[in-house]
C-alpha cells in the first residue's frame, strides 16, 4: 500500500526548499513508505488522558535578565557570509510579494 | 484600473466587519532570545550574535522583561493571563528571518480574551481582543536595483539583522461587526487607544513612523442579515491616518467587486502610503503551511498568579481615565477634548503644559496653527519638527509680550526649518515686538495726525474705532508692535 | 595491542604523569598527533587536525606545571571533538558540504570547558552528516573505517570519535548522542561511550539535530577516563534553556567505586520486550552480553526482569520526533549568512538559490529526514504524527520510571549487531535505523546510558549498555566500571594494530 505519493514528496521538498531530482523523488517516496508504515503503528496506542513529553526533565519559567551582552564584532558576524556588501548580507532578487 | 465605489454609497449597501492585528516592538534593553542590544538606528549588523544570526549550535533564552511587558499589555487590555503557555516555531523561509522559522506562539498565547472600549462620535464600541502573544521581529531587507527601493523590480537585496530577534508583541482582535459607516474611524480609534495604552505602560515607544507599531487591517463586507464575507488582510499600514484610509479603500474596492457580482479572494494586500491604495500580493501557488510545533529549545512558562498580580499592581492610570482627568484639569468641553483626541495631541499638550504653559495656550497652538500645518503637509502632529518644550517657550514669549501671534507664527516657520529654539529664531530673524514706547508713541501720533476724523470718533467715546489707528501703527512698525499696548497708548492720548 | 607507548596509557594515567612531571603534555600530545599522521590516512577518523593549536595548549600546560600551578584533573590530556560541536576559529562542518569552510566565531560551552580544563584539542572527528546515521557512511567527506576491521563501519553518527579513541589517536573524545550516536559506535569499536542525562550538560554550540534529544558526552577507553571527562564538560549553563540547574552526579567517584568489583545489593533490570520480536539481537551479540551479565551476577548484582510495554513504539516515536525537529533546525542552512551557496548566477531568484544550495549541500539521509519531518509537521498530520509521538514518549517514560522503582539500573546489549560491512544497510534506511533499537529509549526518557565493551562476536567488539534513571548517571558508571574490573585486559587494548603509512 502506497501511503505517500511522488507528488506529495515533491510538495514536501518544495516546502523544505529542496530542489530534489527525479531519481531522488522516486527513491524517497519508496523509502518513506517503509518508514511511515512503522510510524502508523503509533495510531494503535491508547494515549487518552496522557500529557505530552517535550523534555526529560520538565522545566518551567527559564528566563534571562534583560542585561545587554556584547554582540559579535561586525567583521565576525559577516565573515561567514557567502556574499556581503556594505556591511550587509547580499542575496539574489527575492520573488516579489507585491504585484 | 481598480473600480471603486463611492464610500457613502458602499456603506449604505454593505456592512463592514473589521479585524486588526497589531505588532508592537518592545523597547527592552536586549533582544527576545539573546543579549544583543536593541538600539534603533545602529550601524548594520553590529547588534548580532550567534543566537540572532542563527549560527549553527546557538540556543535561545527568553528575556524576562519581555514576558513581563507582554503580561502588562495583556492586563491593560483586560485579558486573561495564561497559567500555562509556551513558544512555538512558525516555519517558513525568508531571508530576513535567520533561522527560517520564527519563534512565536501558537495555540497557547500568553494572554487571551480581553477588550478595549473606544468612543467614536459619542458612541462606545467594544473591541474584543482574541489574543496577545510574544514573538520575535525579523531583520531588515534593503532592495537594490529597482527604481524605488521596493522589492518589485529589485535585482538583489541586502540584509541587516540588527532588528532580528527584537521582541514583538502581536495583538489580535476578534472580528468587529456593527461599526457601519464609521468602520474607518473605529479602526483608527482602536489603534490610537491601543497605542496610548501601550505607551502608558512604558514598554514600547510605539512610534508608527519608526515601525515600532505596525498594523494589519482585515476587512470583509456583507449584506445586512447575510453571513460575513471573505476578508482581505492589508499589511504595511503604518500610521493612524493610513489605518483609516486602508479601511475606506477596501470598503470601496470590495463593494465595487461585489456589486459587479465578483468574488472577494482571501488574500494579503499591501497598503500604498503614497496613493492610499491597497495592492494584491503575489498569488501563491501553494497555501502556506507553517508547520507550527512547540519550540523544543525553550521551557514552558507558568506565570504564577502572584507574579501576575504584582505586575497588575504596577499598571499606570489607564489612558481613558487619564483623558477624563486631563479634560477636567484643562477645563475643556467634550467637543474640544474630542478635537484634542482626534488630533492625537494629548501627549503633546500635556508635555507642553508640563513645560510651563497654561492649558489654553498649549491647546491653542497644537489644535490651531500646528494642526493646520500638519494637515497641510499630511503629517501626524507629533511628526512636526517642533517639540512641546519649544511650543511652551513660544507661548511664554507671547505671554511676556515679546511676541504677538503673527510674529509667533513666523517663529514657528523658523523652528520647523531647523533654525533652533523660538528664542534663537526670534533673535536671528529680528522678530521681536517693538516695546520701545517712545517709538510707539511717535507712530501713534503720526497715525492720529493722518486720521483726524477717526481720532475725533474715539474722543467721542467710540473706542471700537481705535482699530483703524492700531492697523496703521502695525503697518508702520511692520507688525512688530503689540496690539494691546498700541491700543492703550491711543486711548490714553485720546481721552 | 597493549604497549608502553604514550598513546597506550589511559587518560587518567596521562594526567597523573603530567601533573607529577613524569611526562609532558607536549610529548603526549605530539605522540597522538604523530599517530594521527601515521594511521589516520587509513582510519579517516579526523576531518580536521590542529597540530599547532594542540601543541600550543600543551606547552602552556607544561609551563604552568613548571611554575607550580594547580590545574584540573585532565590538564594536558589531548582530546578529539566531534565535528558537530562548534569550535571558535576551527572549521566545523557537521560533516556536511553545506558548512564546508565555515569557521565559527564562537565556542560551544563544552568546548569552553575543555579549554578551561587545559586539554589540547587535537582536531575534529568525522561523523554521519548532521549526526544522522549509524555508520559514518553518510559523512559528506567519506566514511571512517573501523580499526578492528577496516572493511566494517565504526558505528555512527560518532564513528570518528570512537575510531580515533579505539585506534589510540586520542585518549578521549567528545561525542553527541541523539538516538545512540555515542553508545553504538562505542559498542562496535570496543570503546566506552556515555550519554549523560539530557540537560545535565549544555547543548549550547552543539549543532542541533533534534533539540529535545541531543546530548553531548564522553568517549574513552574505560569508565574512569570517561567519568573524568564527564565531570569536565557537565553542569548547568544559563545559555541553554533546557539545562538542569543541579549538581553533576558524582560519576568519577562512582567509577572508582565500581572498579572495586563489588555490586552486592544492586538490582539490575533486563527489559523483557528487548529480547522479543523479529528485530532482536544477533546470537553472537547475545552470547557476549549474557557472559557479561554472568560476570555482573558474580560481583553481587541481582538480575530482575522488568517490562517496558511501549518499547516497540520507541523506534517509530523517535523517527517522528527527531526528523520533525531536524527539519526545522536545519532550515537555517540556506546560503545567506554562512556556508555553501549554489546556483547564484544572476538568473536565479533567492528562492531558487536557497533550494539549489540545500539540494547541493545536503546528503541523501539528511534530505530524507528533512522530508520526513516536514511531512510529520505539516497541516493535517502534525497531531497524528509529531503530537502523537510526544504522547507515546510519555508512555515510554512512564515505563522506565516504573522500572526504576524496582531496579537500580537496566542493562541490555548496546546494539543488536556487530559492526556491519560498508554498504550493507545504506540501501534500506529502516535496516540502518535498527542499529539504535536499544539506545533510543534512553534518549526518549532522557536518562543516562553508557556502553561498555563486554566481549567479542566474530572477532568484533560487543557492548553492554547500562541505563540509569534521570540524573542517576553515577550508577551507570559504577556498573560499567565493575564489569571492566572482571576483564584482565581492557577490550580496547586488544584491537588489532593498524597498518600505518
Amino acid at each position: 500500500m502506497s501511503t505517500i505519493s511522488r507528488e506529495e514528496v515533491a510538495h514536501l521538498a518544495r516546502l523544505a526548499r529542496l530542489e530534489v531530482t527525479d531519481d531522488e523523488l522516486d527513491a524517497f517516496a519508496g523509502q518513506l513508505d517503509v518508514i511511515l508504515e512503522s510510524m502508523k503503528t503509533l495510531a494503535e496506542v491508547n494515549t487518552d488522558g496522557v500529557q505530552p513529553t517535550s523534555h526529560a526533565v520538565p522545566l518551567v519559567n527559564v528566563f534571562r535578565e534583560d542585561q545587554p551582552q556584547p554582540s559579535l564584532p561586525r567583521d565576525a558576524a559577516l565573515a561567514g557570509g557567502p556574499d556581503t556588501y556594505e556591511d550587509r548580507f547580499r542575496v539574489p532578487r527575492i520573488l516579489d510579494e507585491e504585484a | 484600473m481598480t473600480k471603486l465605489n463611492d464610500y457613502d454609497k458602499a456603506v449604505e449597501t454593505y456592512e463592514p466587519v473589521l479585524g486588526l492585528e497589531t505588532h508592537i516592538e518592545l523597547d527592552t534593553n536586549t533582544k527576545m532570545f539573546c543579549g544583543c542590544s536593541t538600539t534603533f538606528g545602529a550601524e548594520p549588523n553590529t547588534q548580532t550574535c550567534p543566537v540572532c544570526l542563527a549560527l549553527p549550535g546557538a540556543l535561545p533564552v527568553a528575556n524576562k522583561a519581555a514576558i513581563e511587558a507582554t503580561i502588562k499589555i495583556g492586563l491593560a487590555l483586560n485579558c486573561h493571563i495564561a497559567e500555562w503557555t509556551r513558544f512555538a516555531r512558525k516555519n517558513y523561509f525568508y531571508p530576513d528571518m535567520p533561522k527560517n522559522f520564527q519563534t512565536s506562539q501558537y495555540e497557547e498565547p500568553l494572554c487571551e480574551n480581553g477588550y478595549v472600549d473606544v468612543v467614536v462620535e459619542g458612541k462606545e464600541y467594544r473591541i474584543e481582543i482574541e489574543r496577545v502573544h510574544l514573538e520575535e521581529d525579523t531583520g531588515k531587507t534593503l532592495h537594490v536595483g529597482g527604481a524605488t527601493g521596493r522589492i518589485h523590480g529589485a535585482t538583489e537585496s541586502l540584509v541587516d539583522y540588527n532588528r532580528a530577534g527584537i521582541p514583538l508583541v502581536e495583538i489580535v482582535t476578534r472580528p468587529v461587526p456593527g461599526t457601519g459607516a464609521l468602520a474607518p474611524e473605529v479602526a483608527r480609534a482602536y489603534t490610537a487607544e491601543l497605542r496610548d495604552i501601550v505607551r502608558s505602560l512604558g514598554v514600547s515607544d510605539v512610534r508608527m513612523e519608526q515601525g515600532s507599531l505596525r498594523c494589519d487591517v482585515n476587512l470583509s463586507l456583507n449584506l445586512p442579515g447575510a453571513e460575513w464575507g471573505t476578508r482581505t488582510e492589508t499589511k504595511n499600514v503604518n500610521s493612524l491616518r493610513s489605518v483609516e484610509r486602508a479601511v475606506r479603500y477596501e470598503v470601496r474596492r470590495q463593494s465595487a467587486l461585489l456589486d459587479a457580482g465578483e468574488r472577494i479572494f482571501q488574500e494579503t494586500r499591501h497598503f500604498q502610503e503614497t496613493t492610499g491604495e491597497t495592492r494584491a500580493g503575489r498569488s501563491k501557488e501553494e497555501a502556506t503551511d507553517y508547520r507550527y510545533f512547540p519550540e523544543p529549545d525553550l521551557a514552558v512558562m507558568e506565570p504564577s498568579r502572584e507574579w501576575v498580580e504584582q505586575l497588575r499592581s504596577e499598571l499606570p492610570e489607564p489612558p481613558r481615565k487619564r483623558r477624563e482627568r486631563l479634560q477636567a484639569e484643562w477645563s475643556l468641553g467634550d467637543k474640544e477634548m474630542q478635537s484634542v483626541v482626534n488630533a492625537d495631541a494629548i501627549e503633546l499638550i500635556d508635555a507642553t503644559v508640563a513645560a510651563g504653559t497654561t492649558p489654553s495656550g498649549a491647546v491653542k497652538w497644537w489644535l490651531g496653527e500646528l494642526s493646520r500645518r500638519a494637515n497641510e503637509s499630511g503629517e501626524e502632529l507629533a511628526a512636526l519638527a517642533i517639540t512641546p518644550a519649544q511650543v511652551a517657550q513660544l507661548q511664554g514669549m507671547v505671554d511676556d509680550g515679546r511676541l504677538n501671534d503673527k510674529l509667533a507664527r513666523q517663529v514657528i516657520d523658523g523652528v520647523i526649518a531647523g533654525e533652533g529654539d523660538p528664542a534663537d529664531v526670534a533673535a536671528k530673524r529680528g522678530l521681536e515686538v517693538v516695546s520701545d514706547t517712545g517709538a510707539l508713541e511717535t507712530a501713534v501720533e503720526e497715525a492720529i495726525a493722518a486720521n483726524p476724523a477717526v481720532a475725533d470718533k474715539i474722543r467721542g467715546g467710540t473706542h471700537a474705532a481705535a482699530g483703524v489707528l492700531i492697523g496703521a501703527v502695525m503697518k508702520a512698525t511692520k507688525g512688530q508692535a503689540d496690539a494691546g499696548t498700541v491700543r492703550q497708548i491711543i486711548l490714553d492720548k485720546l481721552s | 595491542m597493549t604497549g608502553h607507548r604514550a598513546v597506550d596509557q589511559t587518560a587518567a594515567h596521562m594526567a597523573e604523569a603530567i601533573r607529577e612531571g613524569r611526562a609532558t603534555s607536549y610529548e603526549i600530545t605530539e605522540a597522538h598527533l604523530d599517530r594521527i599522521d601515521a594511521i589516520d590516512g587509513t582510519v579517516k577518523a579526523f576531518l580536521h587536525v590542529d597540530r599547532e593549536g594542540a601543541l600550543a595548549t600543551a606547552r602552556e600546560v607544561d609551563e604552568a606545571i613548571a611554575r607550580g600551578e594547580k590545574l584540573g584533573p585532565l590538564a594536558g590530556v589531548p582530546i578529539a571533538v566531534k565535528d558537530v560541536v562548534v569550535t571558535k576559529g576551527m572549521p566545523t562542518t557537521a560533516a556536511s558540504k553545506i558548512l564546508e569552510g565555515w569557521i565559527p566565531p564562537y565556542d560551544a560551552t563544552i568546548v569552553e570547558r575543555i579549554k578551561a580544563a587545559k586539554m589540547p584539542i587535537l582536531g575534529k572527528t568525522n561523523m554521519d552528516e548532521f549526526a544522522m546515521g549509524s555508520s559514518t557512511e553518510y559523512s559528506a567527506f567519506g566514511a571512517t573505517l573501523n580499526p578492528w576491521d577496516t572493511g566494517r563501519i565504526p558505528g555512527g553518527s560518532g564513528g570518528g570519535s570512537a575510531a580515533a579513541v579505539a585506534a589510540k589517536m586520542a585518549p578521549l573524545a567528545i561525542g553527541t548522542d541523539t538516538g545512540g550516536s555515542i553508545r553504538q559506535p562505542g559498542a562496535v569499536t570496543g570503546t566506552f561511550g556515555a550519554k549523560p542525562t539530557y540537560g545535565s550538560n549544555s547543548r549550547y554550540g552543539l549543532i542541533a539535530f533534534s533539540s529535545s534529544l541531543d546530548t553531548p558526552g564522553p568517549v574513552a577507553r574505560n569508565a574512569l577516563d570517561a567519568a573524568l571527562l564527564h565531570e569536565v564538560i557537565s553542569g548547568y549553563d544559563p545559555r541553554d534553556s533546557t539545562a538542569i540547574d543541579a549538581p553533576v552526579p558524582p560519576v568519577v567517584a562512582a567509577a572508582k567505586a565500581g572498579a572495586t568489583g563489588d555490586l552486592s545489593g544492586l538490582k539490575l533490570g533486563v527489559v523483557k520486550e528487548f529480547a522479543e520480536g523479529a528485530d532482536a539481537a544477533e546470537a553472537g551479540v547475545i552470547a557476549a552480553y549474557e557472559a557479561g551479565v554472568e560476570q555482573l551476577v558474580k560481583l553481587g548484582a541481582e538480575i530482575r526482569e522488568v517490562s517496558c510495554p511501549s518499547f516497540s513504539y520507541a523506534l517509530p516515536t523517535y523517527y517522528l520526533i527527531a526528523p520533525s525537529e531536524a527539519s526545522s533546525n536545519l532550515a537555517r542552512y540556506d546560503g545567506v549568512r554562512y556556508g555553501l551557496r549554489a546556483g547564484d548566477d544572476g538568473k536565479h531568484s533567492l528562492e531558487e538559490v536557497m533550494s539549489l544550495t540545500r539540494e547541493a549541500g545536503f546528503g541523501p539521509e539528511v534530505k530524507r529526514r528533512i522530508i520526513l519531518g516536514t511531512y510529520a509537521l505539516s497541516a493535517g498530520y502534525v497531531d497524528a504524527f509529531y503530537g502523537k509521538a510526544q504522547l507515546v514518549r510519555t508512555l515510554i517514560k512512564q515505563d522506565f520510571e516504573k522500572a526504576f522503582e524496582q531496579v537500580d539500573a537496566i542493562i541490555s546489549p548496546t546494539t543488536p549487531f556487530i559492526a556491519f560491512k560498508f554498504g550493507e544497510r545504506t540501501g534500506d534506511p529502516y535496516q540502518m535505523y535498527l542499529a539504535d533499537l536499544y539506545t533510543i529509549p534512553t534518549n526518549l526518557y532522557g536518562g543516562p546510558g553508557v556502553s561498555v565493551p563486554v566481549g567479542l562476536s566474530e572477532g568484533m567488539p560487543v557492548g553492554l549498555q547500562v541505563m540509569g534513571p534521570v540524573m542517576g548517571d553515577d550508577i551507570t558508571y559504577r556498573v560499567a566500571a565493575a564489569l571492566e574490573s572482571t576483564q584482565d585486559t581492557l577490550l580496547a587494548d586488544t584491537a588489532p594494530e593498524i597498518e600505518g603509512n
